[in-house]
């Protein structure tokens, strides 16, 4: 196990290692120049040069990288080029705002997906579950920026029971959370009702009804536990769709997270930012990933490890 | 035939048929069937204030804030939405097959070597590195399309490598080794049929992913430039007004959600149809 976990790490290293190289050619390939964006329109050629130089892009690509790696290992993710401050004190700003919406919105996928699969399995084939599955079908073929703007118009525009985006109380974060997770409460009551009408059909519950137990215990002691385990191993994965998703919520309701951060930093091409979102973002990704796995391996010896 | 038979049994996967059919025909006969020049701003399209018109009236739907007509925005949106729809999801599917099935048969260090990469790109936040491939092109339909192939090329490449590794064990593939058979008969005559059913069904259900990321980057402004319509940029050009002009979200709104679950159906009962494990599952 401390190997398996060991090599894992090591893996989660190189993969890290590989996203930032990958991430800095392709950064290096924008056609805008972060320079003209940092000097202005009028700036004489000298003022852009010397900026250059004082940047160190006058340097070949690879040094450039060298001196980026070299200071990442410090721990240094660069300044941003535009707003004069660390990039790493920048993300570390924004993160609580996006770790919020986050956890929002998987509390919301989850809290619909799961009721809505385990209300679908037990009543197999009846119209509500038929109904169900079809909204589920809906919710994830809704993109997130039609279904927020949508909730906007109704819930805060016409009822006016939430304000109109920002950030602040409890109210603000219902109506971005709702969308960030109505497409994953698609994903997790279809998984969660094939889970449930597969334990269903095991032995074990056949035995618990035998014993005479009545059917809200054996539904709610036996099965629903047994069906969860597997439908909540797949949270790992949500990481990487809401690293995409917040950058939409978070632009539709002025959410004042990582998403704007990094969305902005493309307008102006403040590289630095870019650079440290995407690493911050595959870290959190490929743990994410990590920790789906080793979930599946408590839950299932049966995995033999490679 | 039998497949096609299939799927028209499910309601739901005909209801889907039935809209891909009609957004197709939509998408080809648009110069004809749209009742007016997308890119025509009309004088008499906004009110005397200069605000957009509201659906009914000579616009079925309305006009948009430059007084263009709504309906036929969307009826040439159809073309943009399905052609990056089946061009990117198909390159995808392409890249995917073959990067998952040669590293899946050939194994050694250069499927290791595949893998590997394809585990890189899956650590890459697919809206992050689609934003960042759209800055660096300058966006047109084809670019828009390539961009979203490279970024979803990746989820098929690790379902064909996982499929094709199991289907390499199996007795049939060692009967055909003591047999004799050379590898490239291995592939094609024995491996590649069976790997037919996901090809159909990732090339169906990945449209609505496709279709779904396409607006996405438009409405961000980074996708299909404006003038040329798409359903996502129609939604950015006017979102500042959804207020007082919903129906300019509504409407381009509700035609990707059902252009992309069209795709979601019938991908789906594809998946059942042609592997029958699968029946019931997610």
């Amino acid at each position: 196990m401390a190997a398996y976990l060991l090599r894992r790490l090591l893996e989660v290293v190189l993969i890290l290692f590989g996203v930032s190289v990958i991430t800095y050619l392709l950064l290096y390939l924008l056609p805008a120049d972060p320079v003209r964006q940092i000097a202005g329109r009028s700036a004489s050629q000298e003022t852009v040069e010397s900026i250059r130089r004082q940047l160190g892009l006058d340097l070949p690509v690879y040094q450039q990288y060298w001196r980026y790696l070299t200071g990442l290992l410090h721990g240094d993710l660069g300044r941003s080029y535009i707003q004069r401050s660390e990039v790493s004190a920048l993300i570390a700003g924004r993160l609580p705002a996006s770790l919020q919406l986050m956890v929002a919105g998987i509390l919301a996928e989850l809290v619909l997906g799961l009721s809505m699969g385990i209300y679908s399995a037990l009543h197999r084939n009846s119209s509500t579950d038929n109904a169900l599955m079809v909204i589920a079908f809906i919710a994830v073929s809704a993109p997130q920026f039609v279904v927020g703007i949508l909730l906007l118009y109704v819930f805060a525009v016409k009822l006016g029971w939430f304000p109109i985006g920002g950030y602040g109380d409890l109210r603000h974060v219902i109506l971005p959370a709702l969308t960030l997770g109505i497409m994953g409460a698609g994903w997790y009551s279809r998984m969660m009702r094939s889970s449930m009408l597969n334990v269903l059909e095991q032995d074990f519950i056949r035995t618990a009804r035998a014993k005479g137990l009545s059917r809200f215990r054996v539904i709610a002691r036996h099965a629903v536990p047994n069906a969860l385990l597997p439908v909540i191993a797949m949270i790992g994965f949500d990481i990487g769709i809401f690293m995409s998703g917040i950058v939409v919520v978070e632009s539709v309701f002025g959410w004042p997270g990582i998403g704007q951060l990094t969305w902005q930093a493309i307008q102006r091409v403040d590289i630095p930012i870019i650079m440290g979102v995407t690493l911050i973002a595959a870290f959190f990704i490929v743990m994410g990933n990590l920790l789906a796995d080793i979930v599946a391996l408590f839950m299932d010896p049966r995995i033999k490890l490679k | 035939m039998t497949i096609l038979r299939a799927v028209l049994r499910r309601k739901l996967a005909l209801f889907g048929l039935v809209v891909i059919v009609l957004a197709v025909l939509a998408a080809l006969l648009a110069p004809w069937i749209a009742p007016a020049d997308p890119y025509r701003q009309f004088f008499d399209g906004l009110t005397l204030q200069g605000a957009p018109l509201p659906p009914g009236g000579d616009f079925i739907l309305g006009t948009d804030l430059l007084g263009r007509d709504l309906l036929s925005r969307l009826i040439h949106g159809a073309r943009t939405s399905l052609v990056i729809g089946v061009a990117a999801n198909g390159i995808a599917v392409m890249i995917g097959s073959l990067i998952g099935i040669t590293a899946g048969f050939f194994r050694g260090l250069p499927g290791a070597l595949l893998m590997r990469f394809t585990d890189l790109m899956m650590a890459f936040p697919a809206l992050l590195l689609a934003i960042v491939l759209a800055a660096i092109f300058k966006p047109s339909l084809w670019i828009v399309a390539m961009v979203i192939a490279l970024v979803n090329w990746v989820q098929v490449a690790r379902i064909m490598y996982t499929e094709t590794v199991s289907l390499a064990e199996r007795d049939f593939i060692a009967a055909g080794v003591s047999l004799g058979a050379s590898r490239a008969r291995l592939l094609f005559r024995h491996i590649a049929p069976h790997l037919l059913p996901s090809v159909i069904v990732f090339g169906t259900l990945g449209i609505s992913t496709t279709v779904l990321l396409e607006a996405t980057l438009s409405y961000l402004g980074i996708g299909v430039q404006p003038p040329t319509p798409s359903w996502g940029n129609i939604i950015f050009e006017n979102q500042t007004y959804f207020a007082s002009a919903p129906w300019l979200v509504f409407f381009p709104g509700l035609a990707i959600i059902i252009l992309a679950l069209a795709f979601n159906l019938v991908g789906d009962a594809l998946r059942e149809i042609l592997d029958p494990t699968m029946k019931g599952k997610f």
